[in-house]
């Protein structure tokens, strides 16, 4: 039995393999197949300051070994997520990440303050939705807007602050650069790729948003390029993910750079591949006599 | 809620792009209400395909699911034989709200919305009326398993078979002419609605069961989202979870 645990910006995880927001509602949906104590973390479902109603249907829409969605941030608003969602899985031995998006840079700074003292132990700042017309991957697109959007919570925030990037930018080493000088104590990437599915007999987009985030496996291959690329700018902890799927992917992440992983799509056919990653990542360490998790993270070496 | 690998039993190809499948899963049977669905895993596709339970059949531990060819991933299901296993995720969502059996029921059904309805009909028997709607003869689907269990009309929109037309006239006529104590529907979203309309206008209750392009089929990703007036304030809810059978009333088409 290996050392799975690891430990990112201070926060102790009993294992690397986190659950990824917007794939794993607020914790407890799949609380029928396995405890979500299991899992070393879980990124809640996206939060904004008010409720919002999210895009019209469809937001789904299959793809060549992966989905677009454009599910648009639904979300219940953080009051009601600190009344309602959240004392469900208070208790719970498992790291809690709120995930936080805003319009504008002290939307973020609000959510910040009002998550002052709830009882989550990371904030994950969601500067890279693809699918909502303000906010979201506009500051995600620039170091400018990455950099504002980190002030400002990081100004505010008690909890550490992961800034979660998009993938849809040309520089992603200075975009991570330019968040840990603002004092971010993280980076998670890479949220979806924008893309765009036409039904060929209706000539519309599949999706009613037109166009929508791309994830599972066939993103994979660029997330590790851009995990590997941000670890080589950063010293701080970086999370991998988009489109891990498998023990090997998340192994393969970690070599990339990253410090821990996070699974979303792949829970969408199989409810257990967070808790199969971990057995897997488990069982690989030890048929390679490795003691710790924590001792393959960024060990590529590259030609 | 189980995610199992299920030998199928027997399989039917009803016609060419319709196939019956009975499964054997005990655990799921037995906890599986009439209008839940079972999220189907595909080999080779990344989402699983959310069908309707057709029966629940507990003595055997078994289900009966129906399914339409629609794309690459249903017509790759048709390719499953007697004895290999079928990837399912169920009994998922909310189902029908089932009556004293002794209550006047209804169920519309169009195309391949009839299967949902059939553990309807066998649960109210000789209480219930089926207006079953197809485009054609060709494309008909269970009507004579309805017919052996409750009052079964057929309307075929070319005429090539029972009543001509929509299921609406029919429809109508049996609000008129009796007392039903509920009416559920299942099928394309324009027949709802004019079904919906009618069983408000009758002042019967009404449910329907919906869909839409599912990711998670247990809630977790928000991307079934269909509309719902709730106390007076419109909202997305998701077909996967408070679904799929929603208050016919409270649909917002």
């Amino acid at each position: 039995m290996a050392d799975l645990s690891v430990k990112i910006a201070g926060i102790p995880f009993k294992n690397p393999v986190i659950a990824a927001s917007g794939c794993y509602g607020f914790g407890l949906e799949y609380e029928d197949f396995y405890p979500l104590e299991r899992l070393g973390g879980v990124s809640l479902k996206g939060l904004t300051l008010e409720k919002r109603p999210g895009n019209p249907p469809p937001r789904i829409a299959e793809t060549p070994a992966g989905m677009l969605n454009s599910v648009g941030l639904q979300n219940p608003g953080v009051d009601d997520f600190l009344d309602k969602e959240l004392p469900k899985i208070a208790g719970q031995d498992v790291v809690r990440i709120a995930n936080i998006a805003g319009k504008t840079a002290e939307d973020y700074r609000e959510l910040a303050l009002r998550l002052q003292e709830a009882p989550v132990d990371l904030l994950e700042v969601n500067i890279s939705c693809p699918n909502v017309r303000e906010g979201g991957a506009a500051f995600g697109a620039s170091c400018e807007g990455a950099a504002a959007v980190t002030r400002a919570v990081r100004q505010a925030a008690r909890q550490p602050v992961i800034v979660k990037l998009s993938p849809n930018v040309t520089d992603i080493a200075s975009i991570a650069k330019a968040v840990e000088s603002e004092g971010a104590d993280g980076i998670s990437l890479i949220n979806t790729l924008l893309g765009m599915r036409i039904d060929i007999e209706r000539r519309r987009p599949v999706l009613h948003n037109n166009t929508g985030g791309l994830s599972g496996p066939a993103i994979f291959p660029v997330a590790v390029r851009m995990v590997w690329q941000a670890a080589r700018a950063v010293s701080i902890p970086v999370i991998g993910l988009g489109g891990i799927a498998s023990a090997e992917d998340a192994i393969e992440m970690m070599m990339a750079g990253a410090s821990a992983v996070q699974v979303g799509e792949a829970c969408f056919h199989d409810p257990y591949a967070p808790v199969k990653i971990i057995e897997g990542m488990n069982a690989w360490l030890d048929s390679h006599q490795i003691e710790r998790i924590s001792d393959i993270t960024g060990t590529v070496q590259p030609w | 809620m189980k995610c199992q690998l299920c030998p199928i039993v027997s399989r039917e190809e009803i016609s060419g792009d319709i196939l019956s499948l009975r499964v054997l899963c005990p655990e799921i049977s037995a906890e599986a209400v009439p209008g839940q669905f079972a999220h189907i895993g595909v080999p080779g596709f990344s989402l699983r395909r959310p069908i309707s339970l057709c029966e629940i059949d507990r003595e055997k531990g078994e289900l009966r699911l129906v399914l339409q060819a629609r794309g690459e991933g249903t017509r790759a299901l048709f390719a499953l034989k007697e004895g290999d296993s079928l990837d399912l995720l169920a009994p998922l969502g909310h189902g029908f709200t089932l009556l004293s059996k002794e209550s006047h029921a209804a169920v519309v059904g169009g195309g391949i919305g009839v299967p949902p309805l059939y553990e309807l009909a066998r649960y109210y028997g000789n209480n219930c009326n089926a207006i079953l709607g197809f485009r054609c003869q060709q494309q008909m689907l269970l009507d004579t398993d309805f017919a052996a269990c409750c009052d079964t009309i057929v309307c075929t929109d070319d005429g090539s078979w029972g009543v001509p037309g929509t299921v609406l006239p029919a429809v109508e006529a049996l609000l008129q002419g009796c007392r039903l104590d509920i009416l559920y529907a299942c099928g394309p979203k324009p027949m709802l609605q004019a079904v919906r309309d009618l069983a408000v206008f009758y002042g019967v209750r009404c449910e329907l069961s919906l869909e839409e392009r599912m990711a998670c089929g247990v809630g977790a990703c928000l991307g079934c989202a269909v509309r719902i007036r709730r106390e007076g304030q419109e909202e997305y809810l998701h077909v996967c979870k408070d679904g799929p059978v929603f208050n016919g009333a409270d649909v917002v088409f």
